[in-house]
């Protein structure tokens, strides 16, 4: 029986900690900012949600350029691993980015670049999930969905692009001169520091997940080789 | 080399072939959009005014829907009898089998394509007959069939079939129906192409992209 | 007629996922041999098959034929095998020449060899009938043309007798006893021992992943035949 690693138990409690932290950053220590209001601290998690779910789906995406090249299944377990936790993330930001936008916006929902690729990704991830149980063969599994993966990988920023070009109402942040007329807001050096620290807890968060996913599907697929050499009488 | 092309016109030619005999793949196609134009007609009672930015969108949800069938088809077929083996087998690269059945693909959508239009232009009103919009139009089915007879050599070795390729293949190919539809309502609207020419080089852009990639991973997609 | 060596193979290992189907495999063919592979179900004939026939890539091993080494060079000798499987790799929708003509153009083969082919079968007076129309044992006679279509030097058979009654399973006999004159190297799946013994000169057994025993058919009967079978699965630790 494999015992989790001491890294993994570090990772467990330096994720733990920081988010904590984060929590307590955006409450207490970023200040209500003017326009918006309190539910402005809604972007500190949104952002930084949305910003874990990009990795997540580039990872899959590596993972699955790393598979067709090497065909160990490792890769693929990373994966699909990274697909079903930034599939949750993605989840978190876009139920965040509706809870800031109703007060703002007056609506839950707003078709713009941003909100609308995440849910295209989500779309993404779904067919992607679904494809991989329709395919039996577990090399074949792998391989098709690596080239999803790839491939998904590839259209977004072309998805993206295409409706940022077609409308926008979503707030651009960072380095845009129009950012307060377009619902944007400047960052004052605390609002900074909180957002960071949130980046980093959640990307830290991300990587301890998926460790522990990780070996979830190695052990899963131990058992399955046993359950099979067990069943074979005996090659 | 030109063995090369040689398998690929062959394969083409073989599915140009068996389609002239029972012509169910081609037939289903059309009778499919044209139900899919006459319920849009209906559902969405349209006046003159909306009709003109509409009608783009009408047009080209048809195309993408009554593509699916076709590429669900052609790949099939190959399934049926372990055709596909037979393709494997021959002394050619697999990227044969891959150009052939995309271009055969191209082929029966830009047929389907060439019967819809004229019954587009009739019922809407709008003139189909400009090369920069059929240019449109051929830029948007190359990508559409690129990525599609991709995935659907895909789905014909997975259990789920049928229901599993526009599942697939609609997320990955939103970039084709956004660019196609706005440059296809330039057209029909007669703005200046300056101003909406972006969406042709993004549609450029995309259809090399993904045939270059396609290429790439073929392979990987038929080995065993 | 030459002793060279056409098939090698070793220590052949074939996985899926955690299934194990072929196991340190080792397997040799000579030129102009006729050898039949028998063995129970699953123990891995077709999966052995689809690997030479360069269907199918192998987890581990070493696979050369007509010294190319696979997988790498499983392009340039596709022109030298022809395969004949499970499927009838045929198009339903075109006639039993379009068939071989589309083969044809794939392998660059002109129209007095379809013709040749299409005699050599028998069915020169259905060739402009759908493949649809055509009966199970005129399919895979049809295959069987367009597996030697190209006159490839080694044939793969697997299990090609399977759902023909007698009279097809007969024809079929003396289409394989004259494709084998001609000096190919043939290698046949099959699951009736008798028969295959009858054509073949040399019978292997596939059990659980690796070949468990070995004859040559010389002088052996029915009786003979199906000692040795039992006996090697016994060895082979099998069924």
């Amino acid at each position: 029986m494999r015992s989790k690693p001491r890294l993994l138990i570090a990772l467990d409690i330096l994720s733990a900690v920081m988010i904590l932290t984060a929590a307590g950053l955006v409450f207490f220590y970023a200040p209500v900012e003017k326009l918006m209001g309190a539910v402005q601290k809604v972007f500190y998690f949104h952002v930084a949600t949305a910003w874990v779910g990009m990795l997540g789906f580039s990872a899959a995406a590596l993972a699955g350029v790393f598979y067709l090249r090497e065909g160990k299944e490792r890769w693929d377990i990373v994966g699909v691993s990274a697909v079903e936790i930034s599939l949750v993330f993605f989840l978190a930001a876009i139920v965040l980015g509706s809870i800031w936008a109703r007060p703002i916006w007056n609506t839950w929902w707003t078709w713009d670049p941003r909100l609308t690729t995440a849910a295209i990704v989500e779309l993404i991830y779904g067919a992607y999930m679904l494809l991989r149980s329709g395919v039996d063969d577990p090399d074949r599994r792998a391989r098709f969905s690596a080239v999803y993966a790839l491939f998904g990988f590839i259209s977004v920023p072309l998805t993206f692009i295409s409706i940022r070009l077609l409308r926008t109402i979503h707030p651009v942040v960072i380095g845009s001169a129009e950012a307060a007329s377009q619902g944007g807001f400047n960052m004052d050096a605390s609002m900074q520091i909180t957002f960071f620290f949130s980046l980093a807890a959640f990307s830290i968060f991300f990587a301890d997940l998926l460790w522990h996913r990780i070996r979830l599907g190695e052990l899963n697929s131990a058992v399955e080789t046993l359950r099979v050499e067990t069943n074979q009488e005996g090659i | 080399m030109r063995s090369y092309f040689k398998a690929v016109g062959a394969v083409i030619w073989k599915d140009f072939r068996a389609e002239w005999r029972s012509r169910e793949n081609l037939s289903a196609m059309l009778v499919f959009a044209l139900l899919v134009i006459l319920i849009f007609n209906f559902a969405l009672e349209l006046d003159l005014d909306t009709r003109a930015s509409l009608s783009a969108g009408v047009l080209w949800t048809t195309f993408i829907f009554a593509g699916t069938i076709g590429l669900n088809r052609s790949l099939a077929v190959e399934k049926d009898r372990g055709c596909l083996d037979g393709l494997l087998l021959a002394p050619v690269d697999r990227s044969v089998i891959y150009f052939g059945k995309a271009v055969g693909n191209l082929l029966f959508m830009v047929v389907v394509e060439a019967i819809v239009l004229p019954v587009f232009s009739f019922l809407y009103g709008f003139n189909v007959f400009q090369p920069g919009f059929l240019g449109v139009v051929i830029l948007g089915s190359i990508g559409y069939t690129a990525v599609g007879t991709l995935l659907s050599t895909m789905v014909v070795q997975a259990r789920t079939r049928d229901i599993l390729l526009p599942i697939l293949l609609f997320p990955l190919t939103l970039p084709v129906v956004i660019a196609a539809v706005k440059a296809s309502q330039g057209f029909f609207q007669n703005t200046p192409l300056a101003e909406f020419s972006v969406w042709i080089n993004i549609l450029v852009a995309y259809d090399l992209v993904f045939i270059a990639v396609a290429m790439m991973v073929f392979d990987y997609v038929l080995e065993d | 007629m030459e002793n060279k060596t056409v098939i090698q193979v070793n220590n052949l290992e074939k996985r899926y996922g955690p299934l194990t189907v072929l196991q340190g495999l080792d397997f040799e063919v000579k030129a102009g041999e006729f050898v039949a592979l028998l063995g129970p179900n699953g123990a891995g004939k077709t999966t052995l098959l689809r690997i030479l026939a360069t269907l199918s890539r192998p987890t581990s091993g070493q696979v050369r034929i007509a010294s190319c080494q696979l997988p790498q060079a499983g392009t340039a000798l596709r022109a030298h095998l022809g395969v004949v499987s499970h499927q009838p790799l045929l198009y339903g929708d075109l006639t039993g020449e379009e068939n071989l003509r589309f083969y044809g153009k794939l392998y660059s083969i002109g129209k007095e060899r379809i013709q040749e082919v299409l005699a050599l079968i028998g069915l020169v007076n259905r060739k402009d009938d759908l493949v649809r129309t055509y009966s199970r044992g005129m399919q895979q006679r049809l295959t069987i043309g367009r597996a030697i279509l190209h006159n490839p030097s080694i044939l793969l058979l697997d299990e090609p007798h399977s759902g023909l009654d007698q009279e097809a399973g007969e024809t079929l006999d003396l289409v394989l006893r004259e494709v084998a004159l001609e000096g190919r190297t043939v290698v046949m799946t099959s699951h009736d021992l008798v028969r295959a013994a009858g054509l073949a000169s040399r019978v292997d057994l596939l059990s659980r992943g690796r070949i468990a025993a070995s004859t040559s058919t010389g002088d052996m009967g029915p009786n003979e035949l199906v000692a040795f079978y039992r006996a090697g699965l016994r060895d082979g630790g099998g069924a």
